[in-house]
């Protein structure tokens, strides 16, 4: 067992707790836009460089656009690259992403969960990463600065592993937990080195021994082929996040899955949620279960590949359902997560579901939502229906 | 020839094989078709130099022939080629190809 001594718990920004992992990590590249909505994520690995923490190449571009290229170059070039955004920096990145994906290019980027312009504002939802949710990534989602830290440091076990070799976004919701001081427990920065073992690329492009083409044309006649590939590799990451997480888990004591079940078993209703409002939503299930209330939550930690055969299972029991969505899929039945739930559950269970958005644009979620959101449960408990009004927690009307 | 099936592919799109591009054949884009007038070039070289889809065929130091299987017709050869010597002209290919045909 470890002792206290053998710990090392600071008090950590979400961004500081990222940026750590990558200074225990030391990719070879990072490539950055460094300028807003660049977040101090970068700024703070930025220090590590200047004040020689890590060898990593450091390359600054004129756009995320550039950035997310120069990380496939440097990637398709046999390095370990990684690099962060948000909001709007991670939609200028849109075409690139599927590009980094489909090259299969494992590279591991913070995502700094927040909304997207118009109006302009910079704090938290989950427009960013929800829209890039086809791009062909992992996404990782993170309750708390300890998680994106964890997170960070496994996503890269599981962008390199060779069944996988796909590139991991490491999402954290902006200001909640990106600004926020937590207390963080690191690994040593050995423990992690050895956790992660040196990256040795399946191809490199600079290889002159074997030279290769990457990223050709492709038309009619192979595109489909070259497509089923990634496909694959996606199926099998479910089972590598898990594997990569037990090994994680042995060194560090916390344990992860693809998805948190919280007094889910015996639960009535069911909240599902996502990110730091999984956090918010614990404290209320505390309460209402203190009062004898059937309640529980059901955490998705991996939007993608997303679990539905263990979604099923957590869910199957319960009499209601209420998924949040922090992002709204405008024309959609709901957001993308009530989106994701109803299509695990379809065929498999007939539990009743209503869908929430809130906390657009940064608005706080508080424990009165989620106490009323679990509230309204009970009128889809004794009607055994589906309610196909999307409720909005907190806006003013 | 029969293709590969996805399982026989490499990952990414990746082909294990260098400078393929040279294999796709990219010059049906072009509208006006560079010509190069044999006497008139001097061999300098220039439009080697400029040349975006490497068309210019070189072979010891001397202009052998043009790739018109990539030349996209962009004119840039004609436009960097000397103005004194002025060895290529950039005529159009329907013209061209009315003549051949005749």
């Amino acid at each position: 067992m470890k002792t206290i001594a053998e710990k090392t718990v600071i008090a950590l920004t979400g961004n500081d707790a990222v940026a750590e992992a990558m200074r225990q990590v030391n990719p070879d590249v990072v490539a950055a836009y460094p300028i807003t909505p660049q977040t101090e994520l970068m700024h703070k690995f930025a220090d590590f460089v200047s004040d020689g923490w890590v060898k990593t190449e450091f390359v600054l571009v004129e756009s995320e656009h550039s950035a997310m290229s120069a990380a496939v170059g440097a990637s398709a070039a046999g390095a370990r690259v990684m690099t962060a955004t948000s909001a709007n920096g991670l939609a200028l990145m849109w075409e690139i992403l599927y590009i980094a994906a489909s090259t299969r290019c494992p590279i591991v980027m913070g995502v700094v969960n927040r909304a997207l312009s118009a109006p302009i504002n910079i704090h938290c939802d989950h427009s960013d990463s929800m829209g890039a949710r086809d791009a062909g990534w992992i996404h990782l989602h993170s309750e708390n600065s300890q998680e994106a830290y964890d997170n960070a440091v496994q996503a890269v076990r599981i962008a390199e592993n060779r069944d996988i070799l796909l590139p991991v976004m490491v999402c954290l919701d902006g200001f909640i937990l990106s600004h926020t001081l937590e207390p963080v427990e690191l690994l040593k920065d050995a423990t992690v080195q050895n956790f992660i073992g040196d990256y040795k690329p399946v191809h490199e492009l600079l290889n002159t021994d074997k030279p290769m083409t990457f990223g050709p044309l492709d038309f009619h006649d192979f595109y489909f082929e070259h497509k089923i590939p990634q496909i694959e590799a996606m199926k099998k990451a479910p089972e590598v996040i898990k594997s990569v997480a037990a090994e994680f888990g042995e060194l560090s004591g916390r344990h992860y899955g693809l998805i948190e079940r919280y007094f889910t078993d015996d639960a009535e209703r069911i909240i599902v949620a996502i990110g730091s409002t999984c956090g918010t939503t614990k404290a209320v299930v505390d309460k209402l279960r203190a009062g004898g209330e059937k309640v529980g939550l059901l955490k998705i930690r991996s939007f993608r590949p997303f679990p539905y055969a263990e979604v099923r299972e957590a869910l199957s029991g319960a009499r209601a359902v209420g998924v949040l969505d922090r992002s709204h899929s405008f024309g959609a039945q709901g957001g993308p997560v009530l989106i994701e739930i109803r299509a695990a559950l379809y065929h498999h269970a007939d539990v009743p579901i209503k869908g929430y958005i809130y906390g657009l644009g940064g608005r706080d979620m508080g424990t009165a939502h989620i106490e009323h959101a679990f509230e309204q449960l009970k009128v889809l408990v004794s009607s055994g229906k589906s309610s196909d009004e999307i409720g909005f927690l907190g806006v003013r009307e | 020839m029969k293709k590969k099936g996805w399982k026989e592919l490499a990952i990414g799109g990746r082909i294990d094989e260098a400078g393929c591009a040279a294999q796709y054949e990219t010059g049906s884009w072009r509208t006006f078709r560079p010509v190069r007038d044999e006497e008139k070039c001097t061999d300098c070289l220039r439009c080697w130099i400029y040349c975006p889809d490497s068309a210019i065929k070189v072979e010891d130091g001397k202009i052998v022939g043009l790739d018109l299987d990539h030349c996209k017709g962009c004119g840039i050869c004609a436009e960097v080629c000397p103005p004194k010597i002025h060895a290529i002209e950039m005529i159009q290919e329907a013209e061209l190809k009315q003549k051949e045909h005749e």
